[in-house]
Protein backbone atom coordinates (compact mmCIF):
# COMPACT_ATOMS: atom_id res chain seq x y z
CA UNK A 1 0.00 0.00 0.00
CA UNK A 2 1.34 3.19 -0.71
CA UNK A 3 2.34 5.69 1.97
CA UNK A 4 -0.04 8.22 2.06
CA UNK A 5 -3.19 5.90 2.03
CA UNK A 6 -2.22 3.41 4.70
CA UNK A 7 -3.09 6.30 7.31
CA UNK A 8 -6.75 5.42 6.18
CA UNK A 9 -6.22 1.74 7.39
CA UNK A 10 -4.67 2.84 10.16
CA UNK A 11 -8.18 4.72 11.15
CA UNK A 12 -10.07 1.99 10.21
CA UNK A 13 -8.38 -0.49 12.48
CA UNK A 14 -8.57 2.55 15.28
CA UNK A 15 -12.53 2.92 14.09
CA UNK A 16 -13.00 -0.94 14.56
CA UNK A 17 -11.25 -1.06 18.24
CA UNK A 18 -13.56 2.12 19.48
CA UNK A 19 -16.24 0.02 18.18
CA UNK A 20 -15.11 -3.31 19.94
CA UNK A 21 -15.03 -0.91 23.25
CA UNK A 22 -18.40 0.98 22.73
CA UNK A 23 -20.34 -2.47 22.69
CA UNK A 24 -18.20 -4.25 25.05
CA UNK A 25 -19.28 -1.24 27.92
CA UNK A 26 -22.70 -0.04 26.42
CA UNK A 27 -26.21 -1.37 27.37
CA UNK A 28 -28.48 0.96 25.68
CA UNK A 29 -29.79 -0.04 22.04
CA UNK A 30 -29.50 2.72 20.51
CA UNK A 31 -25.49 3.16 21.42
CA UNK A 32 -25.03 -0.56 20.23
CA UNK A 33 -26.38 0.00 16.65
CA UNK A 34 -24.07 3.39 16.53
CA UNK A 35 -21.28 0.97 17.66
CA UNK A 36 -22.00 -1.62 14.84
CA UNK A 37 -22.74 0.94 12.22
CA UNK A 38 -19.28 2.57 13.30
CA UNK A 39 -17.62 -1.16 12.65
CA UNK A 40 -19.20 -1.25 9.66
CA UNK A 41 -17.73 2.27 8.87
CA UNK A 42 -14.17 1.07 9.56
CA UNK A 43 -14.46 -2.08 7.15
CA UNK A 44 -15.43 0.45 4.37
CA UNK A 45 -12.69 2.60 5.40
CA UNK A 46 -10.26 -0.03 5.19
CA UNK A 47 -11.71 -1.13 1.69
CA UNK A 48 -11.01 2.19 0.69
CA UNK A 49 -7.37 2.04 1.44
CA UNK A 50 -7.04 -1.13 -0.48
CA UNK A 51 -8.17 0.45 -3.36
CA UNK A 52 -4.89 1.99 -3.38
CA UNK A 53 -2.52 -0.47 -2.51
CA UNK A 54 -0.83 -0.15 -5.82
CA UNK A 55 0.38 2.51 -7.39
CA UNK A 56 -0.96 3.95 -10.81
CA UNK A 57 -4.98 4.32 -10.91
CA UNK A 58 -7.17 3.35 -8.01
CA UNK A 59 -8.69 -0.44 -8.35
CA UNK A 60 -12.45 0.09 -8.69
CA UNK A 61 -13.52 -3.33 -7.26
CA UNK A 62 -13.37 -1.98 -3.22
CA UNK A 63 -15.34 0.58 -4.13
CA UNK A 64 -18.15 -1.00 -5.73
CA UNK A 65 -17.91 -3.31 -3.01
CA UNK A 66 -18.13 -0.59 -0.23
CA UNK A 67 -21.33 0.89 -2.14
CA UNK A 68 -23.14 -2.85 -1.97
CA UNK A 69 -21.93 -2.91 1.93
CA UNK A 70 -23.48 1.03 2.47
CA UNK A 71 -26.70 -0.48 0.94
CA UNK A 72 -26.45 -3.34 3.33
CA UNK A 73 -25.51 -1.71 6.67
CA UNK A 74 -28.28 1.28 6.03
CA UNK A 75 -31.42 -2.29 5.48
CA UNK A 76 -30.24 -3.94 8.81
CA UNK A 77 -29.92 -0.49 10.76
CA UNK A 78 -33.23 0.12 9.48
CA UNK A 79 -34.78 -2.87 11.06
CA UNK A 80 -32.57 -2.95 14.28
CA UNK A 81 -33.87 0.50 14.73
CA UNK A 82 -37.59 -0.80 13.62
CA UNK A 83 -37.41 -3.46 16.41
CA UNK A 84 -36.08 -1.18 18.53
CA UNK A 85 -39.39 1.27 18.35
CA UNK A 86 -41.79 -1.31 18.31
CA UNK A 87 -39.76 -2.96 21.75
CA UNK A 88 -39.88 0.77 23.11
CA UNK A 89 -43.54 1.01 22.04
CA UNK A 90 -44.57 -2.69 23.96
CA UNK A 91 -42.65 -1.49 27.28
CA UNK A 92 -44.58 1.50 27.72
CA UNK A 93 -47.78 -0.34 27.28
CA UNK B 1 -28.17 -26.28 -17.35
CA UNK B 2 -27.70 -22.27 -17.61
CA UNK B 3 -31.57 -22.57 -18.04
CA UNK B 4 -32.50 -23.83 -14.78
CA UNK B 5 -30.49 -21.10 -12.98
CA UNK B 6 -32.41 -17.99 -13.39
CA UNK B 7 -35.19 -19.83 -12.24
CA UNK B 8 -33.26 -21.12 -8.64
CA UNK B 9 -32.66 -17.64 -7.85
CA UNK B 10 -35.54 -15.50 -9.67
CA UNK B 11 -38.19 -17.92 -8.70
CA UNK B 12 -38.31 -17.33 -4.71
CA UNK B 13 -37.58 -14.05 -5.19
CA UNK B 14 -40.42 -12.72 -7.51
CA UNK B 15 -42.69 -14.98 -5.47
CA UNK B 16 -41.80 -12.83 -2.78
CA UNK B 17 -42.41 -9.67 -4.49
CA UNK B 18 -45.65 -11.26 -5.77
CA UNK B 19 -47.26 -12.69 -2.20
CA UNK B 20 -46.11 -8.82 -0.86
CA UNK B 21 -47.77 -7.19 -4.04
CA UNK B 22 -50.96 -9.36 -4.32
CA UNK B 23 -52.51 -10.84 -0.60
CA UNK B 24 -55.08 -12.15 -2.60
CA UNK B 25 -55.95 -15.75 -3.66
CA UNK B 26 -54.45 -15.53 -7.42
CA UNK B 27 -51.46 -13.59 -5.46
CA UNK B 28 -50.77 -16.90 -3.10
CA UNK B 29 -51.20 -19.22 -5.92
CA UNK B 30 -48.74 -17.44 -8.06
CA UNK B 31 -46.41 -16.92 -5.59
CA UNK B 32 -46.87 -21.11 -4.69
CA UNK B 33 -45.99 -21.68 -8.23
CA UNK B 34 -42.99 -19.20 -8.61
CA UNK B 35 -41.32 -20.72 -5.93
CA UNK B 36 -42.12 -24.31 -6.70
CA UNK B 37 -40.80 -24.09 -10.02
CA UNK B 38 -37.33 -23.08 -8.07
CA UNK B 39 -37.56 -26.72 -6.35
CA UNK B 40 -38.05 -28.44 -9.85
CA UNK B 41 -35.18 -26.08 -11.06
CA UNK B 42 -33.10 -27.43 -8.34
CA UNK B 43 -34.23 -31.43 -9.18
CA UNK B 44 -33.26 -30.82 -12.60
CA UNK B 45 -29.51 -29.01 -12.12
CA UNK B 46 -29.14 -32.05 -9.73
CA UNK B 47 -29.48 -34.23 -12.85
CA UNK B 48 -27.58 -32.28 -15.02
CA UNK B 49 -24.56 -32.40 -12.14
CA UNK B 50 -24.83 -35.85 -11.78
CA UNK B 51 -24.27 -36.67 -15.43
CA UNK B 52 -21.62 -34.08 -15.99
CA UNK B 53 -19.73 -32.87 -12.84
CA UNK B 54 -19.38 -29.70 -11.14
CA UNK B 55 -21.27 -26.94 -13.23
CA UNK B 56 -19.57 -23.21 -13.81
CA UNK B 57 -22.14 -20.60 -15.00
CA UNK B 58 -20.67 -17.25 -15.36
CA UNK B 59 -23.81 -14.33 -15.00
CA UNK B 60 -23.85 -12.34 -17.94
CA UNK B 61 -21.40 -13.74 -19.75
CA UNK B 62 -18.77 -11.82 -17.17
CA UNK B 63 -16.87 -14.55 -15.97
CA UNK B 64 -14.40 -14.37 -12.83
CA UNK B 65 -12.63 -11.98 -11.20
CA UNK B 66 -14.33 -9.35 -12.58
CA UNK B 67 -17.68 -10.96 -12.92
CA UNK B 68 -19.43 -13.15 -10.67
CA UNK B 69 -19.55 -17.15 -11.28
CA UNK B 70 -22.04 -19.35 -9.75
CA UNK B 71 -20.30 -22.81 -9.37
CA UNK B 72 -22.73 -25.68 -8.30
CA UNK B 73 -20.28 -28.47 -7.03
CA UNK B 74 -21.95 -31.93 -5.07
CA UNK B 75 -21.90 -30.31 -1.70
CA UNK B 76 -23.70 -27.24 -3.13
CA UNK B 77 -26.23 -29.01 -5.02
CA UNK B 78 -27.06 -31.09 -2.10
CA UNK B 79 -27.55 -27.48 -0.11
CA UNK B 80 -29.92 -26.64 -2.78
CA UNK B 81 -32.06 -30.02 -2.79
CA UNK B 82 -32.33 -29.81 1.03
CA UNK B 83 -33.47 -25.97 0.72
CA UNK B 84 -35.60 -27.02 -2.06
CA UNK B 85 -37.46 -30.23 -0.14
CA UNK B 86 -37.94 -28.51 3.14
CA UNK B 87 -39.27 -25.60 1.92
CA UNK B 88 -41.44 -26.91 -0.17
CA UNK B 89 -42.48 -28.90 3.49
CA UNK B 90 -42.58 -25.78 5.37
CA UNK B 91 -44.51 -23.76 2.35
CA UNK B 92 -47.39 -26.93 2.68
CA UNK B 93 -47.09 -26.74 6.68
CA UNK B 94 -47.64 -22.76 7.23
CA UNK B 95 -50.29 -22.99 4.58
CA UNK B 96 -52.26 -24.69 7.12
CA UNK B 97 -50.34 -23.62 10.15
CA UNK B 98 -50.61 -19.71 9.38
CA UNK B 99 -53.81 -17.48 10.69
CA UNK B 100 -55.32 -15.75 8.38
CA UNK B 101 -53.98 -12.41 9.29
CA UNK B 102 -50.39 -13.04 9.79
CA UNK B 103 -50.14 -14.68 6.40
CA UNK B 104 -49.72 -11.50 4.31
CA UNK B 105 -46.59 -10.29 6.71
CA UNK B 106 -44.91 -14.07 6.45
CA UNK B 107 -45.11 -15.22 2.86
CA UNK B 108 -42.55 -12.15 1.28
CA UNK B 109 -40.42 -12.65 3.93
CA UNK B 110 -40.67 -16.84 3.44
CA UNK B 111 -39.42 -16.89 0.01
CA UNK B 112 -36.93 -13.43 0.63
CA UNK B 113 -35.44 -16.79 2.92
CA UNK B 114 -35.74 -19.09 0.52
CA UNK B 115 -34.44 -17.34 -2.18
CA UNK B 116 -31.26 -16.07 0.03
CA UNK B 117 -30.77 -19.51 0.58
CA UNK B 118 -30.90 -20.89 -3.01
CA UNK B 119 -28.09 -18.12 -3.91
CA UNK B 120 -25.69 -18.69 -1.67
CA UNK B 121 -25.44 -22.07 -2.32
CA UNK B 122 -25.04 -21.06 -5.92
CA UNK B 123 -22.43 -18.16 -5.76
CA UNK B 124 -18.62 -18.58 -5.37
CA UNK B 125 -17.25 -15.58 -4.58
CA UNK B 126 -16.51 -14.29 -1.11
CA UNK B 127 -18.29 -10.60 -1.33
CA UNK B 128 -21.59 -12.14 -3.01
CA UNK B 129 -21.54 -14.72 -0.15
CA UNK B 130 -21.67 -11.61 2.72
CA UNK B 131 -24.40 -10.13 0.86
CA UNK B 132 -26.16 -13.59 0.60
CA UNK B 133 -25.54 -14.48 4.65
CA UNK B 134 -27.13 -10.45 5.21
CA UNK B 135 -29.90 -11.10 3.24
CA UNK B 136 -30.57 -14.36 5.21
CA UNK B 137 -30.17 -12.22 8.19
CA UNK B 138 -32.19 -9.91 7.57
CA UNK B 139 -35.07 -11.73 6.55
CA UNK B 140 -34.60 -14.60 8.92
CA UNK B 141 -34.94 -11.25 12.02
CA UNK B 142 -38.32 -10.26 10.70
CA UNK B 143 -39.74 -14.11 10.69
CA UNK B 144 -38.12 -14.12 14.09
CA UNK B 145 -39.80 -11.01 14.79
CA UNK B 146 -43.46 -12.47 13.01
CA UNK B 147 -45.60 -12.67 16.59
CA UNK B 148 -44.78 -8.95 18.17
CA UNK B 149 -45.05 -9.95 20.93
CA UNK B 150 -41.75 -8.42 23.28
CA UNK B 151 -40.34 -11.24 24.10
CA UNK B 152 -39.68 -11.87 20.24
CA UNK B 153 -39.21 -8.58 19.38
CA UNK B 154 -36.49 -8.35 21.88
CA UNK B 155 -35.20 -12.18 20.57
CA UNK B 156 -34.91 -11.12 17.12
CA UNK B 157 -33.23 -7.57 17.76
CA UNK B 158 -30.33 -9.51 19.38
CA UNK B 159 -30.73 -12.04 16.38
CA UNK B 160 -29.94 -9.35 14.48
CA UNK B 161 -26.91 -7.64 16.28
CA UNK B 162 -25.02 -10.66 17.12
CA UNK B 163 -24.96 -11.70 13.02
CA UNK B 164 -24.32 -8.46 12.10
CA UNK B 165 -21.40 -8.53 14.68
CA UNK B 166 -20.43 -11.85 13.07
CA UNK B 167 -21.04 -10.50 9.40
CA UNK B 168 -19.07 -7.74 9.78
CA UNK B 169 -16.53 -9.77 10.91
CA UNK B 170 -16.68 -12.04 8.26
CA UNK B 171 -16.31 -8.97 5.92
CA UNK B 172 -12.99 -7.70 7.58
CA UNK B 173 -11.80 -10.78 6.98
CA UNK B 174 -12.69 -10.79 2.83
CA UNK B 175 -10.85 -7.29 2.97
CA UNK B 176 -8.02 -8.53 4.31
CA UNK B 177 -7.51 -11.55 2.01
CA UNK B 178 -8.80 -8.90 -0.66
CA UNK B 179 -5.94 -7.05 -0.23
CA UNK B 180 -3.79 -9.83 -0.41
CA UNK B 181 -4.68 -11.99 -3.37
CA UNK B 182 -6.76 -9.09 -5.45
CA UNK B 183 -9.47 -11.63 -6.21
CA UNK B 184 -12.64 -12.55 -4.59
CA UNK B 185 -13.02 -15.79 -6.77
CA UNK B 186 -13.39 -18.53 -4.41
CA UNK B 187 -12.35 -20.77 -7.26
CA UNK B 188 -9.00 -18.60 -8.03
CA UNK B 189 -8.13 -17.90 -4.40
CA UNK B 190 -8.17 -21.72 -3.89
CA UNK B 191 -4.39 -22.54 -2.67
CA UNK B 192 -3.27 -18.55 -2.97
CA UNK B 193 -3.43 -17.83 0.26
CA UNK B 194 0.14 -18.74 1.79
CA UNK B 195 0.97 -19.00 5.61
CA UNK B 196 1.60 -15.35 6.64
CA UNK B 197 -0.10 -14.22 9.54
CA UNK B 198 -2.25 -11.82 7.83
CA UNK B 199 -3.74 -14.77 5.92
CA UNK B 200 -3.94 -16.15 9.34
CA UNK B 201 -5.96 -12.89 10.88
CA UNK B 202 -7.81 -13.06 7.98
CA UNK B 203 -9.12 -16.63 8.10
CA UNK B 204 -9.55 -16.23 12.25
CA UNK B 205 -11.81 -13.60 11.58
CA UNK B 206 -13.73 -15.30 8.91
CA UNK B 207 -14.12 -17.79 11.05
CA UNK B 208 -15.28 -16.31 14.60
CA UNK B 209 -17.48 -14.58 12.45
CA UNK B 210 -19.45 -17.15 10.82
CA UNK B 211 -18.99 -19.45 13.58
CA UNK B 212 -20.98 -16.52 15.80
CA UNK B 213 -23.84 -16.63 12.58
CA UNK B 214 -23.65 -20.66 12.81
CA UNK B 215 -23.97 -20.39 17.01
CA UNK B 216 -21.06 -22.43 17.52
CA UNK B 217 -20.73 -22.91 21.47
CA UNK B 218 -20.19 -20.56 23.16
CA UNK B 219 -21.40 -18.02 20.51
CA UNK B 220 -24.79 -19.71 20.60
CA UNK B 221 -26.59 -17.72 23.23
CA UNK B 222 -28.73 -15.74 20.29
CA UNK B 223 -30.14 -19.20 19.18
CA UNK B 224 -32.13 -20.76 21.62
CA UNK B 225 -34.99 -17.61 22.29
CA UNK B 226 -34.59 -17.00 18.56
CA UNK B 227 -35.61 -20.37 17.44
CA UNK B 228 -38.13 -20.79 19.64
CA UNK B 229 -39.89 -17.64 19.81
CA UNK B 230 -39.92 -17.57 15.48
CA UNK B 231 -43.54 -19.29 14.44
CA UNK B 232 -42.89 -22.77 14.08
CA UNK B 233 -42.26 -23.08 10.45
CA UNK B 234 -39.91 -19.88 10.21
CA UNK B 235 -38.28 -21.66 13.54
CA UNK B 236 -37.82 -24.69 11.08
CA UNK B 237 -36.22 -22.93 8.50
CA UNK B 238 -33.80 -21.27 10.97
CA UNK B 239 -32.59 -24.46 12.88
CA UNK B 240 -32.75 -26.50 9.50
CA UNK B 241 -31.40 -24.29 6.79
CA UNK B 242 -29.92 -20.78 8.17
CA UNK B 243 -27.21 -22.13 10.50
CA UNK B 244 -25.83 -24.22 7.91
CA UNK B 245 -25.79 -21.30 5.40
CA UNK B 246 -23.03 -19.91 7.50
CA UNK B 247 -21.73 -23.31 8.42
CA UNK B 248 -21.84 -24.01 4.47
CA UNK B 249 -19.75 -20.59 3.60
CA UNK B 250 -17.16 -21.80 6.60
CA UNK B 251 -16.57 -25.12 4.94
CA UNK B 252 -15.90 -23.61 1.69
CA UNK B 253 -12.99 -21.26 3.03
CA UNK B 254 -11.57 -24.46 5.23
CA UNK B 255 -11.21 -26.78 2.36
CA UNK B 256 -11.72 -24.59 -0.85
CA UNK B 257 -9.76 -21.93 0.29
CA UNK B 258 -7.29 -22.57 2.59
CA UNK B 259 -4.47 -25.64 3.38
CA UNK B 260 -6.63 -28.14 5.66
CA UNK B 261 -3.19 -29.80 7.13
CA UNK B 262 -1.82 -26.32 7.84
CA UNK B 263 -4.45 -24.98 10.52
CA UNK B 264 -4.56 -28.16 12.76
CA UNK B 265 -4.44 -26.42 16.06
CA UNK B 266 -7.54 -23.57 14.85
CA UNK B 267 -9.17 -27.12 13.53
CA UNK B 268 -8.86 -28.80 17.04
CA UNK B 269 -10.12 -25.80 18.68
CA UNK B 270 -13.06 -25.98 16.84
CA UNK B 271 -13.45 -29.63 17.55
CA UNK B 272 -13.51 -28.67 21.03
CA UNK B 273 -15.85 -26.20 21.15
CA UNK B 274 -17.89 -28.74 19.13
CA UNK B 275 -17.00 -30.88 22.01
CA UNK B 276 -18.44 -28.61 24.26
CA UNK B 277 -21.39 -27.39 22.42
CA UNK B 278 -22.73 -31.12 22.05
CA UNK B 279 -22.71 -31.78 26.10
CA UNK B 280 -23.83 -28.51 26.86
CA UNK B 281 -26.13 -28.06 24.37
CA UNK B 282 -27.80 -31.85 25.49
CA UNK B 283 -28.12 -31.07 28.73
CA UNK B 284 -29.87 -27.95 28.17
CA UNK B 285 -32.04 -29.77 25.71
CA UNK B 286 -32.78 -32.54 29.05
CA UNK B 287 -33.94 -29.23 31.45
CA UNK B 288 -36.10 -27.69 29.29
CA UNK B 289 -39.94 -27.29 29.74
CA UNK B 290 -41.08 -26.05 26.47
CA UNK B 291 -40.98 -28.12 23.73
CA UNK B 292 -39.60 -25.69 21.17
CA UNK B 293 -36.74 -24.86 23.28
CA UNK B 294 -35.57 -28.21 23.84
CA UNK B 295 -35.83 -28.25 20.18
CA UNK B 296 -33.86 -25.07 20.18
CA UNK B 297 -30.97 -26.25 22.41
CA UNK B 298 -30.91 -29.52 21.04
CA UNK B 299 -29.97 -27.80 17.28
CA UNK B 300 -26.85 -25.96 19.83
CA UNK B 301 -25.70 -29.37 20.30
CA UNK B 302 -26.20 -30.72 16.55
CA UNK B 303 -24.71 -27.82 15.34
CA UNK B 304 -21.33 -28.73 17.78
CA UNK B 305 -20.82 -32.36 15.79
CA UNK B 306 -20.70 -30.49 12.48
CA UNK B 307 -17.47 -28.61 13.52
CA UNK B 308 -16.13 -32.34 14.29
CA UNK B 309 -15.34 -32.42 10.29
CA UNK B 310 -12.62 -30.03 10.49
CA UNK B 311 -10.09 -31.53 13.10
CA UNK B 312 -11.28 -35.25 11.63
CA UNK B 313 -10.61 -33.97 7.64
CA UNK B 314 -7.55 -32.49 8.28
CA UNK B 315 -5.96 -34.95 11.21
CA UNK B 316 -6.63 -37.69 7.86
CA UNK B 317 -4.75 -35.75 5.50
CA UNK B 318 -1.97 -35.34 7.55
CA UNK B 319 -1.56 -38.66 8.10
CA UNK B 320 -1.47 -39.14 4.20
CA UNK B 321 -5.09 -41.11 4.75
CA UNK B 322 -7.16 -39.05 1.94
CA UNK B 323 -10.01 -42.09 2.43
CA UNK B 324 -10.24 -41.49 6.04
CA UNK B 325 -10.84 -37.42 5.06
CA UNK B 326 -13.06 -39.12 2.49
CA UNK B 327 -15.42 -40.46 5.29
CA UNK B 328 -15.52 -37.36 7.45
CA UNK B 329 -16.30 -35.52 4.52
CA UNK B 330 -18.89 -37.36 3.71
CA UNK B 331 -19.85 -37.77 7.43
CA UNK B 332 -20.29 -34.48 7.80
CA UNK B 333 -21.89 -33.25 5.17
CA UNK B 334 -25.02 -36.14 5.81
CA UNK B 335 -25.17 -35.12 9.14
CA UNK B 336 -26.14 -31.58 7.73
CA UNK B 337 -29.11 -33.13 5.36
CA UNK B 338 -29.96 -35.31 8.84
CA UNK B 339 -30.02 -32.97 11.12
CA UNK B 340 -31.58 -30.19 8.76
CA UNK B 341 -34.70 -32.96 8.09
CA UNK B 342 -35.00 -34.08 11.07
CA UNK B 343 -35.02 -30.45 12.96
CA UNK B 344 -37.63 -29.19 10.73
CA UNK B 345 -39.60 -32.11 11.32
CA UNK B 346 -39.16 -31.31 14.98
CA UNK B 347 -40.46 -28.07 14.98
CA UNK B 348 -43.06 -28.65 12.49
CA UNK B 349 -44.16 -31.57 15.03
CA UNK B 350 -43.71 -28.67 18.06
CA UNK B 351 -46.09 -26.04 16.21
CA UNK B 352 -48.75 -29.16 15.46
CA UNK B 353 -48.65 -30.20 19.11
CA UNK B 354 -49.11 -26.35 20.00
CA UNK B 355 -52.00 -25.96 18.18
CA UNK B 356 -53.42 -29.25 18.94
CA UNK B 357 -53.07 -28.95 22.78
CA UNK B 358 -52.84 -24.75 23.05
CA UNK B 359 -49.78 -25.39 24.76
CA UNK B 360 -45.88 -26.54 23.98
CA UNK B 361 -45.36 -27.17 27.81
CA UNK B 362 -44.07 -31.04 27.98
CA UNK B 363 -46.09 -31.38 31.12
CA UNK B 364 -49.12 -30.43 29.42
CA UNK B 365 -48.33 -33.31 26.54
CA UNK B 366 -50.01 -35.76 29.21
CA UNK B 367 -52.44 -38.43 26.47
CA UNK B 368 -50.74 -37.10 23.53
CA UNK B 369 -49.35 -40.18 22.49
CA UNK B 370 -53.17 -40.98 22.28
CA UNK B 371 -54.82 -37.75 20.58
CA UNK B 372 -51.94 -37.14 18.36
CA UNK B 373 -50.38 -40.77 17.52
CA UNK B 374 -49.33 -39.90 14.08
CA UNK B 375 -47.72 -36.39 15.63
CA UNK B 376 -45.53 -38.23 18.20
CA UNK B 377 -44.67 -40.68 15.65
CA UNK B 378 -43.28 -38.36 13.63
CA UNK B 379 -41.18 -36.82 16.41
CA UNK B 380 -40.34 -40.25 17.44
CA UNK B 381 -38.67 -41.15 13.80
CA UNK B 382 -36.64 -37.33 13.59
CA UNK B 383 -35.15 -38.11 17.61
CA UNK B 384 -34.20 -41.88 15.89
CA UNK B 385 -32.18 -39.67 13.34
CA UNK B 386 -30.89 -36.88 16.41
CA UNK B 387 -29.72 -40.20 18.54
CA UNK B 388 -28.12 -41.37 15.45
CA UNK B 389 -29.97 -45.15 15.24
CA UNK B 390 -30.80 -46.46 12.16
CA UNK B 391 -32.41 -46.66 10.20
CA UNK B 392 -32.19 -42.67 9.62
CA UNK B 393 -30.02 -40.29 7.60
CA UNK B 394 -28.38 -39.21 11.67
CA UNK B 395 -27.18 -42.83 11.53
CA UNK B 396 -25.10 -43.26 8.37
CA UNK B 397 -23.77 -39.39 9.31
CA UNK B 398 -22.39 -40.70 13.02
CA UNK B 399 -21.39 -43.56 11.37
CA UNK B 400 -19.09 -42.01 9.44
CA UNK B 401 -17.77 -39.61 11.72
CA UNK B 402 -17.21 -42.92 14.30
CA UNK B 403 -15.55 -44.70 11.94
CA UNK B 404 -12.89 -41.90 10.88
CA UNK B 405 -12.17 -40.94 14.62
CA UNK B 406 -11.84 -44.68 15.62
CA UNK B 407 -9.31 -44.94 12.74
CA UNK B 408 -7.32 -41.61 13.53
CA UNK B 409 -7.54 -42.71 17.35
CA UNK B 410 -9.20 -39.51 18.63
CA UNK B 411 -10.71 -40.62 21.17
CA UNK B 412 -11.97 -37.80 22.83
CA UNK B 413 -14.37 -37.15 19.88
CA UNK B 414 -15.36 -40.96 19.53
CA UNK B 415 -16.07 -40.71 23.53
CA UNK B 416 -18.77 -37.49 22.47
CA UNK B 417 -19.99 -39.00 19.84
CA UNK B 418 -21.32 -41.89 21.65
CA UNK B 419 -22.44 -39.82 24.70
CA UNK B 420 -23.86 -36.88 22.67
CA UNK B 421 -26.10 -39.97 21.44
CA UNK B 422 -27.06 -41.14 24.85
CA UNK B 423 -27.81 -37.35 25.94
CA UNK B 424 -29.76 -36.88 22.44
CA UNK B 425 -31.96 -39.97 23.85
CA UNK B 426 -32.93 -38.62 27.15
CA UNK B 427 -34.60 -35.24 25.71
CA UNK B 428 -36.10 -37.31 22.96
CA UNK B 429 -38.13 -40.25 25.00
CA UNK B 430 -38.52 -37.38 27.80
CA UNK B 431 -41.16 -36.00 25.44
CA UNK B 432 -42.32 -39.60 24.32
CA UNK B 433 -42.54 -40.77 27.78
CA UNK B 434 -44.95 -37.41 29.27
CA UNK B 435 -46.93 -38.40 26.05
CA UNK B 436 -47.84 -41.64 27.19
CA UNK B 437 -48.45 -40.47 30.73
CA UNK B 438 -52.44 -40.88 31.09
CA UNK B 439 -53.86 -37.30 32.65
CA UNK B 440 -56.85 -37.34 35.19
CA UNK B 441 -59.12 -35.79 32.04
CA UNK B 442 -58.21 -36.58 28.36
CA UNK B 443 -56.97 -32.91 26.95
CA UNK B 444 -59.42 -31.20 24.58
CA UNK B 445 -57.61 -30.69 21.57
CA UNK B 446 -58.51 -28.87 18.17
CA UNK B 447 -58.21 -30.64 14.50
CA UNK B 448 -55.18 -29.38 12.76
CA UNK B 449 -55.69 -28.86 8.88
CA UNK B 450 -54.11 -32.12 6.62
CA UNK B 451 -51.41 -30.04 5.07
CA UNK B 452 -49.43 -29.99 8.53
CA UNK B 453 -49.63 -33.63 8.65
CA UNK B 454 -48.73 -34.32 5.25
CA UNK B 455 -46.06 -32.42 5.42
CA UNK B 456 -44.72 -33.85 8.97
CA UNK B 457 -44.95 -37.27 7.11
CA UNK B 458 -43.04 -36.04 4.13
CA UNK B 459 -39.85 -35.39 6.57
CA UNK B 460 -39.83 -38.23 8.01
CA UNK B 461 -40.10 -40.49 5.07
CA UNK B 462 -37.26 -38.72 3.45
CA UNK B 463 -35.08 -38.91 6.60
CA UNK B 464 -36.06 -43.14 6.73
CA UNK B 465 -35.19 -42.77 3.37
CA UNK B 466 -31.75 -41.41 3.76
CA UNK B 467 -31.29 -44.37 6.34
CA UNK B 468 -31.90 -47.11 4.06
CA UNK B 469 -30.76 -45.29 0.76
CA UNK B 470 -27.75 -43.30 1.46
CA UNK B 471 -25.79 -44.21 -1.59
CA UNK B 472 -27.58 -41.36 -3.55
CA UNK B 473 -26.46 -38.08 -1.22
CA UNK B 474 -23.23 -40.21 -0.82
CA UNK B 475 -22.61 -40.28 -4.69
CA UNK B 476 -23.00 -36.46 -4.64
CA UNK B 477 -20.68 -35.66 -1.67
CA UNK B 478 -17.83 -36.70 -4.16
CA UNK B 479 -18.49 -34.35 -7.10
CA UNK B 480 -16.06 -31.48 -6.46
CA UNK B 481 -14.60 -32.73 -2.87
CA UNK B 482 -11.36 -30.63 -2.05
CA UNK B 483 -9.44 -33.44 -2.05
CA UNK B 484 -6.10 -34.20 -4.88
CA UNK B 485 -8.45 -35.56 -8.18
CA UNK B 486 -5.33 -38.62 -7.54
CA UNK B 487 -6.93 -39.67 -3.72
CA UNK B 488 -10.32 -40.42 -4.81
CA UNK B 489 -11.07 -43.98 -5.19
Amino acid sequence: MTAQYSVYALAGGLLVGFAFHALAIHTHVLKRILAWNTLGSAAFLVFGAIARRNTGAPDPVPHAIVITGIVVAISSTALALALARRIDEENKK
Amino acid sequence: MSGALPILIGGPFAAAMVSFLFTGAIGRALSVLLATASAVAALATSIEVMRSGVQIHALAGWGAPLGIELRIDGLAMLMLLLTAGISLAVTTFAAGYLKGDAQPHFWPLWYFLWGALNTVFLVSDIFSLYVCLELITLAAVGGTALSGDRIALSASLRYLMSAIMGSLAYLLGVAMIYAQVGTLDLTQLSGRLGSSWSSGAALSLVTAGLAMKTALFPLHFWLPAAHSLAPAPISAALSAMVVKASFYVLLRFWFQLSEPTSNQLAAHLLGALGMAAVLWGSVQAALQERLKLVVAYSTVAQIGYLFFIFPLFGGALAAGRSEWAQEAWKGGIILILAHAVAKSAMFLVSGALLQTFGSDRISDLKGAAVRAPLTLAAWGIAGISLIGLPPSGGFIAKWLLLTTAIRQEYWLYVAVLLLGGLLASVYVFRVLWHSFLTPEEMPSVSRIPGSMSISILALTVVLLLMGLRPAIPLEFTLIGIPLPAGDLR
